[in-house]
């Protein structure tokens, strides 16, 4: 089904009886030449470039729930390429380009809205740390630009600019960045895989791989055994868990990051707001709410839920820049299961099994990567070859010491 | 989340820092052979369990000790607590 202006009068003036299923709901085939693992943002973007870009007609998405209910259902929805290294501009730079044009390939509406990303600084260090951060970026082909108080006052009237210990010296602006309907994406990118022709599989577990002379041959899931050419594994917070099935240990740990949300008020905040002082970040969504967050909790975690000394942390952060915050009431809080590498960097990259491929450590910043992921990620599996794009974010790389450590804080997965 | 210390009783978590897999307290000994690899495990391959995980909490906030806190990753629930100089020895 297509989605068009003229597909959308007729259903209007027809009660909207003719809308079809954004994607179908399958049983799996036999047999697949790609499997991929993992039914969220970056698998389905995955599954859809596959089809797309690498013209892999036999490509099936296996997921252990439901699509759209795993992180890219529950982030704060914000993209951006303002890094720091010359390893990751480039991705992300490209991740937002493709952002720019998703909805147009996807044929669906994700609200992809630019509205500006903005990093405030308040001490001279800061200025020159990101004014070295916005030259990099901007060597880099990315947009960037450096604020001083004035231009924040009129965009921003109401943050606390004289506090005595964290005034606000200006800014570093990405006009480019800005937020996207992250349920959104992952509908867009299953209805546009669909179409192509990938089974989305749904309540689908993956129990073991079947491997024969290092080579997998397919995998025992939840609804019986699927054979397969290749495997791509895009679980997020449970790679450890699926890659502990071949034995395999992997440079991540799994910790919970909390978001929040407010009740909904009147149209405030016109962009992406970080705090520069401690860890806040904060925008506001279409439907008014206050879409807030902050540092994850800092220990392993599954459980899907965290601690309220987080929330406090959070909210006094959030105090700090804008004490009119604390006038607002808290609607709802969540947790999310994240990979935290032991760089702050993404892995994509084959593994010691030839025809599996791994795509994990996105820390809690694999929202605004979603689309180069899974482009990338298509590459390595389609080709056998790294993207360009991706070339240094190797398994390999803590091993032979080329890590890529945006924050320099070392191999401790709670402080990226 | 507390943290039942084993000298000052039950302590939030806000009092401490974690750092992680209790592995770390066996830091591979320099001069054995494939040290690399041995370093390359110690350092990044830790533990990730869905489950029982046994990890160092600093009590920095506190008296400043070392704890190796048994937890269960996926309730959050704490199963036992000893101070990291007793394992040590």
């Amino acid at each position: 089904m297509n989605y068009n202006f003229l597909k959308l009068l007729i259903e209007g003036l027809n009660n909207n009886k003719g809308w079809l299923k954004t994607w179908e709901n399958v049983n799996p085939k036999k047999h697949y030449d790609i499997i991929v693992i993992g039914g969220g943002g970056h698998g389905l973007a995955t599954a859809f470039y596959l089809a797309s870009e690498y013209k892999e007609m036999n490509v099936a998405v296996l997921e252990r729930g439901d699509i759209g209910l795993g992180n890219v259902g529950r982030n704060t929805t914000i993209i951006r390429s303002n890094y720091l290294l010359k390893e990751n501009i480039p991705f992300y730079e490209f991740s937002l380009k493709l952002w720019e044009g998703l909805e147009k390939s996807l044929n669906y509406n994700a609200m992809v809205s630019q509205r500006g990303v903005l990093n405030i600084f308040h001490s001279d260090y800061q200025r020159d740390a990101y004014t070295r951060r916005g030259n990099s970026m901007i060597l880099n082909g990315a947009d960037a630009e450096l604020l001083n108080v004035d231009e924040i006052k009129r965009m921003y009237p109401f943050f606390d600019y004289d506090n005595a210990r964290f005034p606000v010296k200006g800014g570093l602006l990405q006009r480019r960045g800005g937020t996207v309907r992250h349920d959104a994406v992952a509908w867009g990118y299953a209805h546009a895989a669909n179409k192509l022709g990938v089974d989305i599989i749904q309540n689908c577990e993956v129990i073991n791989f079947r491997i024969k002379k290092n080579k997998v041959e397919g995998v025992d899931t939840s609804k019986g055994y699927i054979s397969c050419k290749k495997v791509g594994c895009a679980v997020a917070g449970s790679s450890s868990i699926l890659l502990s099935k071949l034995n395999m240990q992997l440079p991540i740990e799994s910790h919970v990051l909390q978001a929040f949300v407010s009740e909904s008020l009147k149209p405030v905040i016109s962009g992406v707001v970080t705090f520069g002082a401690g860890h806040f970040y904060i925008s506001q969504s279409n439907k008014g709410g206050l879409v807030f967050g902050g540092d994850i909790d800092g220990y392993n975690s599954y459980a899907q839920r965290g601690n309220l000394a987080t929330l406090e942390d959070v909210c006094e952060s959030g105090m700090a820049l804008m004490p009119m915050l604390g006038n607002c009431r808290l609607l709802r809080t969540w947790g999310g299961t994240m990979d935290m590498s032991m760089d702050g960097s993404p892995i994509i990259d084959k593994i010691h099994i030839k025809n599996i491929f791994l795509n994990a450590g996105w820390c809690y910043g694999g929202f605004k990567a979603t689309p180069a992921s899974g482009w990338c990620f298509a590459h390595l599996i389609s080709t056998g070859k790294p993207h360009k794009l991706i070339s240094d974010f190797t398994l390999n790389r803590f091993y032979d010491g080329s890590i890529i450590d945006e924050k320099g804080q070392g191999a401790q997965p709670n402080l990226h | 989340m507390y943290i039942e210390h084993p000298l000052l009783g039950s302590r939030s978590i806000d009092e401490f820092i974690y750092y992680g897999d209790a592995s770390l307290l066996k830091r591979p000994v320099f001069n054995q052979n494939k040290i690399l690899e041995k370093f390359h495990k110690y350092l990044y391959l830790r533990k990730n369990p869905n489950g029982i995980h046994s990890e160092l909490w600093f009590h920095l906030y506190g008296d400043r000790s070392w704890l190796i806190v048994e937890r269960d990753t996926k309730t959050h629930e704490i199963r036992n607590v000893i101070l990291a100089n007793k394992e040590l020895g």
